[in-house]
Parts: structure tokens; sequence; C-alpha cells
């Protein structure tokens, strides 16, 4: 009980600190054209590479400088996050219901729909998973939507697993059998016994995953195969900030800084999370 | 009357041929305990299991009926059989802990099963858990219907179960070594309560255990389990005062006796387990489904 009193305070600061940064960031994307100081694609030569307010020759109104076609920085930050979640969210929880439907499927009913749930999962993942990225975006083409398609088709092995061992591990509890004793029904039980068991970690996994995808999609704008449009995001301010690096440091340091401080949140919160609502634990 | 509980030459085997029931028969009259003592591994959770419908699927039986109040299991489809099962019988688990649903808590597991699967008004329900939780002598019956099962103790979380157990008036209770996961002490109290509510509610129950103390305290009759044989049935009395068999006489010579516990205790006789192995290899050899 102590110890996981202990836990519990533990992850109260985490479940703030990783809270309050993902809620700063969404609000800002949500409410970019309120809150953006500048229009994120507005070029203007006379401003190009101003440095971030507490250096010399920084201008008030860009408050972390310009890049090199006198951009506002914060303001290509604070749109790019618009993408940057749309992917996480819509991407994460498709992967998340295909792989935690499928998972618990096959943990909990075993025989042959396991076998095969699980013979597939084995299969995709033998693709490294970044390379099937960029695989499948040069199939699918450019765009946001393949974007989430991509991430969705690649990461639902990872709900698939751990659910299925997890549930697999419920299915064999006393309590399941108590109550196929009492008459319920098999799907019944798998969706009122078994799943809020499992939830919690659905929940981590599914925060995590949307961490990731903000990863993958940086990664795929990195390397130009995001979406086509002039649109900012994450990954391509990174790319542009790598060839200015010498010139405009703060370029490429913001972006970076805003992706690890959301990736981190992300997996940070889902734990925390997960502690909060798993009963043993709380 | 037909008896509450009829199994007839019940025989089990696993994927690999070995036999885990033995043509195994027993009955259990209504209002009336009966212990199923053996050794560990001897099936008699096996038993308790093909009765509530619930055998591993690795565990195939071959032959013999299973009869609930002179229903036979056998001739209901499957959906009748869960009904009938779930409708007349309940389990007192040996684990308190894994038979209870950790991310729910205990009132909503109590009632749901009288709501669901009875289609009782929920305040029906709550009535009789009440009710059931007051039989089980729990004093604070608020916290423990809101608590989640890990913030109970093994002995408050077993007195949970035996309350559901009794909660929808089952005919038959398969009480599968319901004492041997909680300390000594708590052992004996939930004992004295598992004997008394069947005495109120007259539930039969089919007792197993490994315990003869406990088979003397709570049983009028008893099958002497060995390897998935009945050895031996009798009424108690009738079998501490006179066992018949040899590994029953040895059960009870290895058995601890609270009047002299310094006397010297003399494990199950070697020799005895060697004739009675010897008599069902050949009894094995003789055998085949549907001709026991
Ligand atoms: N899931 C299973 N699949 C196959 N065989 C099993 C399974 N569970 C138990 N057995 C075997 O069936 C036999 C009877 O086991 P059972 O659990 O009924 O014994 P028991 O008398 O209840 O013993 P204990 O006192 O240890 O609970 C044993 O030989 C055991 O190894
Ligand atoms: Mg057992």
């Amino acid at each position: 009980m102590d110890e996981a009193r202990i836990a519990r305070r533990a992850s109260s600061p985490r479940l703030w600190l990783a809270g309050g940064w993902l809620l700063l960031a969404l609000l800002a994307a949500i409410f970019a054209p309120l809150v953006a100081p500048q229009d994120p694609l507005a070029q203007d030569l006379m401003l190009e590479r101003l440095p971030p307010f507490w250096l010399d020759g920084a201008e008030p109104g860009y408050w972390l400088g310009t890049d090199s076609l006198g951009r506002d920085l914060l303001s290509r930050l604070i749109f790019g996050g618009r993408i940057a979640f749309i992917v996480a969210f819509a991407a994460a929880t498709s992967a998340c219901l295909i792989g935690s439907a499928l998972g618990l499927i096959a943990g909990y009913f075993g025989g042959w729909a396991d076998r095969i749930i699980s013979r597939i999962v084995d299969v995709w993942m033998a693709f490294p998973p970044v390379l099937f990225a960029i695989l499948l975006v040069a199939v699918l083409g450019t765009g946001l939507s393949s974007v989430i398609l991509a991430i969705a088709i690649i990461d639902w092995t990872r709900f698939c697993r751990v659910i299925r061992a997890e549930a697999m591990s419920q299915a064999r509890m006393d309590y399941v059998e108590s109550a196929r004793i009492a008459g319920y029904g098999r799907i019944g039980i798998m969706l009122r016994e078994v799943l809020p068991n499992v939830l919690p970690s659905v929940v981590a996994l599914l925060s995590l995953e949307m961490g990731i995808a903000v990863i993958v999609e940086a990664i795929l704008s990195f390397v130009n195969l995001s979406i086509s449009t002039d649109d900012p995001t994450w990954g391509s301010i990174i790319a542009e900030g790598r060839l200015s690096i010498h010139q405009a440091w703060w370029v490429l340091v913001f972006p970076l800084i805003t992706l690890i401080l959301t990736v981190l949140s992300f997996s940070q919160f889902g734990e925390a999370l997960k502690a909060r609502f798993d009963p043993v634990l709380r | 009357m037909s008896a509450c509980l009829d199994i007839c030459e019940l025989s089990a085997v696993l994927p690999n041929g070995q036999r885990v029931l033995r043509s195994v028969s027993l009955s259990v009259q209504p209002g009336e305990v009966r212990a199923l003592v053996g050794e560990s591994g001897a099936g008699k959770t096996m038993i308790g299991k093909a009765v509530l419908g619930v055998l591993p699927k690795s565990v195939r039986v071959v032959e013999g009926e299973m009869l609930i109040e002179g229903e036979d299991l056998g001739r209901l489809d499957a959906k009748a059989r869960r009904n009938l099962i779930g409708a007349r019988t309940a389990l007192i688990p040996q684990d308190p802990l894994t038979a209870l649903n950790p991310s729910r808590r205990i009132g909503a597991q109590m009632t749901d099963r009288l709501v669901r699967i009875l289609g009782w008004s929920g305040e029906r329900a709550d009535q009789r858990i009440r009710q059931l939780l007051d039989e089980v002598q729990i004093r604070d019956p608020e916290r423990v219907l809101k608590s989640y099962p890990h913030e109970l103790s093994g002995g408050l979380r077993q007195r949970v179960l035996i309350a559901a157990a009794f909660a929808a008036e089952p005919r038959l209770i398969v009480a599968d070594e319901p004492t041997t996961a909680l300390d000594v002490t708590v052992q004996k109290q939930i004992l004295r309560l598992i004997a008394q509510l069947q005495r109120e509610h007259g539930t039969a129950i089919l007792f197993v255990t490994h315990d003869l103390g406990v088979v003397a305290k709570i049983s009028q009759k008893v099958s002497v389990l060995y390897a998935g044989k009945v050895v031996e049935e009798a009424e108690t009395a009738q079998l501490f005062a006179a066992p018949q068999h040899a590994y029953t006489r040895a059960l009870i010579a290895a058995t601890p006796r609270y009047t002299d516990p310094y006397a010297s205790l003399k494990p199950v006789d070697e020799s005895v387990l060697a004739g009675l192995t010897a008599e069902i290899a050949a009894a094995d050899n003789d055998w085949r489904p549907g001709h026991g």
C-alpha cells in the first residue's frame, strides 16, 4: 500500500508538468491564428536571421528570431504544432483502435484467432518501421492523410502485442472463470471484465504512440515526404534549420527542443495516467 | 427426490491420453456437504471444474454423465447448460484475490451478477447483497461495497466471495479449498461461516480439500480420491471410525490430531501407494472409453 502511495505521489508532478506542456502546446496550436505574433508564411528579407529576444539585434515581436527568409520562428512553430497534433491524435488513435481490438481478441480467445493475428504481427514486425513508413508514403503519395494512414498501418502492432499479452494473463484469472460459471457470454466477459483491466496499458501506450507519431511525422517532413504545401511543420523547420546552423542556430535548436519536449511529455503523461488509473497501483 | 448433484462413471483424459479422472461416481444430496479429499494432483479441482462446465480446453471428457437436480448436462445444448449451471450452482474459489476483478468495485461485481444474469432489479440485488454481507459478519458494508479487491484483507475478500456465492440461492456450491490461501486463525472463522450459511440456506456443497481435519468438521459424507479414482466413499463418521481402504487408513494416520499434536506422524506408506498405483495401471490397461 505504502509503495503504491509513494508511486502515486511521484507520478503527480510528472503528470502535471507533462500535461501542462501538452495543454499549452495544444491550445497554442488550436488558436494559432490568434496567438501567433506574425504570419508564419510572411517573408521579409529585411528581417532575415534575426536572433532570439535576449541577443543583440533582436526585434520586438520576433521572440525566437527569424529564419533565412525572414519568417517568424515562434509563429512557424505554433502553426507547425497543428500538423503535429493532428497527426498525433489521428494516427495514434487509429493504431490504438486496430491494435487493441485485435490484441484483446487474440489474447482472450486464444486458439486459431490468436494464431492468425500473431502471425500477421510477426510478419509486420519484420519490416524496419522507418523504411516501412517511407515506402508506404511513397506508395500512398505525400499528404497529411497518407502520413496518418502510414503511421497507423505500421504501429498498430505495438498495441496488439502488449494488449494481447495482458489480455492473455487476465483471461487465466479466476475471476474470468467465475464469470463463465455465472453464465456471462464470452464477448461480454471480454468487454466488461477483461477490457477494464487492460485499459490503463492502452492509455499509456496511446499517449506514447502520440509522441512516436510526432517524431515519425517530423522525420517524414524532414526527408520531404510529409505534406507538400508550404505549411510549416516541425520536421521541415528542422530541415531548414540544419542548412543555416552556422548563421542561425536558433532555427534548428528551438524546433528540436519543442519536438523533444512534446515527445517526452506524451510518454511521461501516459505513464503517469496509467499509474493513476491502475486500481492496484492507485 | 433426485440428488442435487449426481456424477456417474466420469472419465476424462489429457491430449496425451493420460487419464485425469477414472470412472468417478459421486453424488451430493440436497442440503448435504460432501467432502472430496485427496492429495495434490488427485483431480479434485478437475471434478469441480467438470461440474461447473469450465474444464481446461486440453481436458476431454470421454465418458460418464453429470446430473444437476436430475437434469443431464450432457443432453443440454451449450446455452441451456450454461444457464442451468449459472442459475443453480456457484463457486467458492481457493484464491480470493484472483477470483475478484481487480478493476471493479466489490459492490458492482456482486450486484452485477444478480441483475444481469438473473434479471433482478438493481434495488433488490443491492438489498440482497447487504443482507448477505451481514450474514458473513461484515461490519462495515458501505466501505466494503465501495472498495476495490486489493484494498481488503484476504479474510474479508473470502467473506465477500462466500456472500456472493450464496447470494443467488444456488442449490449446489462447489468450494475448492476455500481456506487454503488464508492463515490459520482466519481459516477457522471462514470454515465456521461456510458451515453456518450452509445450514441456514440448506445449500448442498461439494467441498474440495486435502485436509482431513476440515473434512471431519464440515462434511457428512466423504469421497477419497487418489489419482483421479474414488477409492472409498462413506459417511464422514464412518470413514474415521472404520476406514475400509488401505489408502484411507494411511491418509488418516498421516493427519495431525489436535488432541495429540506431538504424536509421531506416519507419512503415507510407500507400499500402500505402490499397490494402488499397480491396481490403477492394471485397470487402465483394460480400459477403453465407453466400455469402462
Ligand atoms: N490445465 C490443465 N491441463 C492439463 N492438465 C492439467 C491441468 N490442470 C491440472 N492438470 C492435471 O490434472 C491432474 C489433476 O489436477 P487437479 O488440479 O484436479 O488436482 P487437485 O486434486 O485439485 O490438486 P491440488 O490439491 O494441488 O489443487 C493433475 O495431474 C494435473 O497435473
Ligand atoms: Mg486443486
